[in-house]
This record gives C-alpha cells, sequence and structure tokens, in this order.
C-alpha cells in the first residue's frame, strides 16, 4: 500500500499543470466566491467561471429551470456582468482562491471572441480561457458555432491568434460526430478540448399545455447525460493527441475516475456542485483513495487505461 | 453573511394536517445565524432522483440552536422530506438570501397564506425582541381550512398578536380571502410583511401602495443552488431581472413587475 500523501495527482491540460484532475463547471460555481463558504477552493484543480461575454447580458425570461429524471433543463440564456465588470470585480476574489482560475467566453460572432481573448490575456490571475462554441452565430443566422466544422474551427483559430494564455475549446454535444468537430479544432491550434456541454432538451407540462421553461428548450445536465458523455469522451480521446477535460453528470469519485479512464486528462463536475457544494473536494479525496486501494502511485497512470476487448 | 451546510438531527415531527409537516431540527450553526425571511436548501435523499435540493422558509429558530421547517407535501421531494422520522438526519444549507427589514417602531402587519405563514412566525418572534407591542400589530392568516390554520393562529395569539383569520371554507374565521380583512388594517400601519402565493401577494401589494404603506414580499423560484450562482432564480424586476436567492427571496414590493 502506499502513503496515501505520496500519492501525486498532478495532471497537465497543455502547457499548464494543475494541482489534481477536479474542475468546477461553467455556469454551475459562479465565480467561484459564491462557493467559498462551503468548499475549500485550494483543494480543487481549478475552477471555471460562468461564460463571460464583451457586453453584460441578461439572460432569459423566468421559468429558466426545471428539474428532470436524475438531471435539470437550464436557459439560462448566458447571462453575466460582461468582461469589463468580471475582470475589475469577480477576478479579484478569484485572484486570491489559491487555485487555477479558466475564463469560459462566448460570442455573438468570430470577432466577439477574438476581442475578449485579447482583453483577458494580459489579466493577473487567469490561467487559460475555456471557449464555449454552444452559442448561436448571430452573423449566420443564429447556427450554433460548435455545429458547423468549418464555424468551430474558425473561433478557435482566431482565439489561438488573439491569445498566449491556453485555449480550451469545449465542444458542444449537439452533433452528429463529435470526434470530427475535436480534430478541426485541434488543427485550429486548440490546446486542450473540454466536453460535453449541455445536451439540447425539453420538458412540458402537461395541465397547461406549456412548456416548463419560458425558452422553450433548454440544456440537459446532471447524471442523466453521463452515460452519452462518457462515450464522446472516449470517441474523442481517441482521436485527438491534445488533451481532453471530461465533463457531464459527474457526481463520485466513481464517474470521474469513468472519465479518465475512458481517456480524459481531468474533469469538471457542474450540477453535482449544487446538490452538494463539496463535491468537488470529495471527488479529489476519493480518487486519492482509490488510487492508494489500487496501489497506484499517480494519477496519470490511470488516464486512458480502458481496456477493450480484442481493441 | 456566512453559511453553513449541516446535518442537522431531527429532533421532532408534527403533522400539522393532512400532508402539512413541521419538522424541528437540531442545526445550531444555521440557526444562530438565521434572519427571518431566509431559507434553507434542503438535500431530500441520497439518491439522484430527486436530484435538486427544495428551498423551505425557516419557519422559527430557538436560542439553543433548534430550527423549524413548515411544509406542505406538493411532489417527490417533498412526498420524501415528510418521511423523515425524528432520529433521522437532514443536510442543510444556510441561512440563505435577504430577509424582512424589522421595523423597531410603528404598527406592523403580517399577512400570511398557506405555507406563506411560515416564514413569518420566525419574524413574528423576532420583532417581539425590538420591544414592540404585539397587540397593535395585526396578523392576518389565511388558508384552505381550519384544520391547516388552527394551530398557528393559536400561535401567533400567543405570542400576543391581534390575530385575525380567513378560511376558503369558512370554517375558520372569515369566510373568503385573507386580503378581504386588510381594509380595516391598512391605516394603522405603516409596514406590511406578507407571504403567500403569488395572486395573494400582488393584491396585498397593489392594496399597500394604494395606501402609502410599505409592503415588503417573499417571493418563490425554482431553484437549482441557493447561492446565486446558476442564475435560475429569475423573477421580474421593476428594472431587469432580479434573482430570488440573491436580492431577495423578500423584495420590497415596488421592486416587483407583478404580472
Ligand atoms: C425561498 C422559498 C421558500 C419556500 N418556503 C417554503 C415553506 O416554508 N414551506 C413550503 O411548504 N414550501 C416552501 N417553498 C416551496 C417549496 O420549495 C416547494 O413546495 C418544493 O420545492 C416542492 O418540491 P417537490 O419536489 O415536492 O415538488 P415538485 O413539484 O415535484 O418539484 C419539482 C421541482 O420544482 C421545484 N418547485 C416546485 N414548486 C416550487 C415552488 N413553489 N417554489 C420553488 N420551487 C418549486 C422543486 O424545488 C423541484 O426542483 C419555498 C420556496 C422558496 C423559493
Ligand atoms: C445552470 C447551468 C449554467 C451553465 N452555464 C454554462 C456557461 O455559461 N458556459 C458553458 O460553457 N457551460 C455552461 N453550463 C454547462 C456546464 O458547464 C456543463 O458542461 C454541463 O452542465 C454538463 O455537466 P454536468 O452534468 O456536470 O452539469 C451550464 C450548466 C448549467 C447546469
Ligand atoms: S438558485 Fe441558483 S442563483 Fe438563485
Amino acid at each position: 500500500m502506499t502513503d496515501h500523501n505520496d500519492i501525486d495527482l498532478r495532471v497537465r491540460i497543455g502547457p499548464l499543470r494543475l494541482r489534481n484532475p477536479v474542475l468546477a463547471a461553467s455556469g454551475t460555481f459562479g465565480y467561484g466566491r459564491e462557493f467559498a463558504d462551503l468548499v475549500n477552493l485550494h483543494r480543487l484543480g481549478g475552477v471555471v467561471t460562468k461564460g463571460i461575454s464583451l457586453l453584460p447580458r441578461p439572460g432569459n425570461p423566468p421559468p429558466r429551470i426545471v428539474e428532470t429524471a436524475c438531471g435539470m433543463l437550464n436557459a439560462i440564456g448566458l447571462e453575466n456582468v460582461g468582461v469589463d465588470e468580471f475582470i475589475r470585480r469577480k477576478m479579484v476574489f478569484l485572484r486570491s482562491a489559491g487555485t487555477r482560475v479558466f475564463v469560459n467566453i462566448l460570442g455573438d460572432s468570430i470577432d466577439d471572441y477574438a476581442r475578449l481573448a485579447e482583453q483577458l490575456s494580459g489579466v493577473e490571475g487567469i490561467d487559460a480561457l475555456e471557449v464555449n462554441i454552444s452559442c448561436p452565430n448571430v452573423k449566420q443566422g443564429g447556427v450554433a458555432f460548435g455545429t458547423v466544422p468549418e464555424m468551430a474551427a474558425a473561433v478557435t483559430a482566431s482565439v489561438r491568434a488573439a491569445t498566449d494564455l491556453p485555449v480550451i475549446v469545449k465542444l458542444s454535444p449537439n452533433v452528429t460526430d463529435i470526434a470530427a468537430m475535436a480534430r478541426v479544432v485541434e488543427e485550429a491550434g486548440a490546446d486542450a478540448v473540454s466536453l460535453i456541454n449541455t445536451l439540447i432538451g425539453m420538458a412540458i407540462d402537461c395541465r397547461t399545455r406549456r412548456p416548463r421553461l419560458a425558452n422553450v428548450i433548454g440544456g440537459l445536465s446532471g447524471p442523466a447525460i453521463k452515460p452519452v458523455a462518457l462515450r464522446m469522451v472516449w470517441q474523442v480521446a481517441r482521436t485527438v493527441s491534445i488533451p481532453v477535460i471530461g465533463i457531464g453528470g459527474i457526481a463520485t469519485a466513481g464517474d470521474a475516475l469513468e472519465f479518465l479512464i475512458a481517456g480524459a486528462s481531468a474533469v469538471q463536475v457542474g450540477t453535482a456542485n449544487f446538490r452538494q457544494p463539496s463535491v468537488t473536494e470529495e471527488i479529489v479525496a476519493g480518487i486519492r483513495s482509490f488510487l492508494q486501494e489500487e496501489g497506484m502511485l499517480s494519477v496519470r497512470d490511470i488516464i486512458g487505461t480502458l481496456q477493450v476487448e480484442g481493441g | 453573511m456566512t453559511k453553513f451546510q449541516e446535518k442537522a438531527q431531527i429532533l421532532d415531527r408534527q403533522e400539522l394536517a393532512a400532508s402539512i409537516i413541521r419538522l424541528t431540527l437540531h442545526a445550531p450553526l444555521v440557526a444562530a445565524a438565521a434572519h427571518p425571511g431566509q431559507f434553507v436548501m434542503v438535500r431530500v435523499g441520497d439518491s439522484f432522483d430527486p436530484l435538486l435540493r427544495r428551498p423551505f422558509s425557516i419557519h422559527q429558530v430557538s436560542a439553543g440552536g433548534d430550527l423549524q421547517l413548515l411544509f406542505k407535501v406538493v411532489g417527490q421531494g417533498t412526498r420524501c422530506l415528510a418521511r423523515l422520522r425524528p432520529g433521522e438526519k437532514l443536510d442543510l444549507l444556510g441561512p440563505l438570501g435577504r430577509g424582512f427589514r424589522l421595523q423597531r417602531e410603528d404598527p406592523v402587519c403580517l399577512v400570511g397564506g398557506g405555507m406563506g405563514i411560515a416564514p413569518l412566525y420566525f419574524l413574528g418572534k423576532r420583532l417581539l425582541m425590538h420591544g414592540r407591542l404585539p397587540e397593535f400589530d395585526p396578523v392576518l392568516l389565511g388558508a384552505a381550512s381550519q384544520r391547516e390554520l388552527a394551530l398557528l393562529a393559536d400561535e401567533f395569539f400567543a405570542l400576543g398578536y391581534d390575530v385575525h383569520t380567513a378560511t376558503d371554507d369558512g370554517t375558520l374565521g372569515h369566510h373568503g380571502f385573507v386580503t378581504d380583512l386588510l381594509d380595516p388594517v391598512l391605516p394603522r400601519v405603516s409596514r406590511v410583511y406578507v407571504c403567500g402565493p403569488y395572486p395573494m401577494m400582488r393584491i396585498v401589494a397593489a392594496r399597500c401602495l394604494a395606501a402609502g404603506v410599505e409592503c415588503e414580499v417573499s417571493l418563490e423560484a425554482h431553484m437549482a443552488c441557493g447561492l446565486g450562482a446558476c442564475l435560475g432564480c429569475t423573477v421580474r424586476a421593476t428594472e431587469g431581472y432580479a434573482h430570488v436567492c440573491l436580492q431577495g427571496p423578500v423584495f420590497d414590493a415596488g421592486e416587483v413587475a407583478w404580472q
């Protein structure tokens, strides 16, 4: 048996070294401060901020969330404080939180993404950018950037050109071939990919015959999506040579380990934070115990170790 | 405002009426920090269905660190909570949100409908700590029937409040809406605290506005986090959107864009 403290949990995401592979996912952890009383942020591999746009956004009309079987739908509508306010106010806390800070960015046009990347590049305390390409391209009739390979590549290339920070492109699962999307963003210069964002879904109130979300459709997250996310992470990890960050329905150390075994170098925990605010910290501890039980010295030794019969 | 997560032991379970439950929990950290009108997010069980915590107002706290929740069984989550028995534990997050503003002078009025009475009892008790004279403060309580209301009304009466009741079926007090009781009261008070069904709060808010009386309302919204992180608990405000778990649940009636 190895000693608990000897176990090495460090991982690399491109040029970036993380204390451990567990991050809090965008939109589920606010700007970090919201959870500070309830979890030791310095024990996490990092925190991904709520998606930031050039200008503040008010978001969608209510109701914005509805619970579904083992999951939830959200149509927040990308409400956020805008990049200026983010840098001026939200970064003050994040900088002192003792964890890696990943800033999630979103835009209406390719130019928006580039300008955001430029503006965030000089800011002290930002460790990486995560590019949310699941939002609509306003100039292309509202088709999501992340569903058309050429658009996904163009966004990636423009962010890449605008910053020296590590660039992680967050893939949309609402596509037929996610591995192909991963390949094009890799070619366009991404340092890593993260997946999955939410799956588009809906829910209806039978009595009123109305959709339960004012926006009609919303993004499904939580344990319900884990098998789909895991499958996609496995497909992507086999396809690209850049690091993969696994996201989707992770709520326990066992869930996180499944993603690591499937080939993810790190994971993000989203919806589970709402149920258990310290779940990220507990997952870190659970991974450590698992490795100890398995007699392993480094978490890196478990990444991509899936054994497939005849594969 | 520090928030705590506590595994609170259930000390007592009371069934006030069919499907109305009052749980007494030992939650010293949350209880000591709580202010009337604030709420807790309660984890419903260990399985992933139901997944999200449920928001409940703090019904009352004791100096010894006990805290009460009063709730009605309306769906899957509250059904699970209703099955809990003394000795079991409940995982709480709180105290959350912004509560009522405590008024020290001038008569106030408390208006509660159904489970909206829950936070008002904590408020009623806390207001007394400021040396108020409760016999000049009217408390208007409404519910479907006598069974749901009698005990709660007695408890406000025992605090010394000027209690008036209304029931939908006329089995206790006025036969009709609690809002029917407002007219004689409004000229005598300078602030109204209200919690209950949305249409009731909208009426009270409008009447207070017309009478030039301050009015605070406690709103509900579906919540995922209760912490200001998910941005899901939106309501329409006079200026854009507001988030119930952050700027609320208690709002000045004038801040709300009533629908
Ligand atoms: C700040 C606040 C304080 C509250 N205080 C009390 C209280 O003291 N006593 C009481 O009986 N009820 C209170 N409620 C309402 C209570 O949260 C809901 O009745 C409860 O969440 C229903 O859960 P369920 O699983 O039984 O119902 P379901 O309808 O099965 O719930 C499905 C989903 O919708 C949400 N939901 C359903 N109804 C409501 C509602 N009215 N408000 C918010 N979310 C809802 C649930 O949380 C859950 O996520 C309060 C709500 C808020 C926002
Ligand atoms: C309420 C909510 C808000 C979210 N906001 C964002 C966002 O702003 N940007 C983004 O890239 N992903 C956002 N996501 C997606 C999550 O980061 C994550 O990819 C997804 O929820 C799947 O993980 P989970 O099942 O662990 O929640 C949001 C998810 C939720 C539930
Ligand atoms: S419930 Fe998540 S922000 Fe209010």
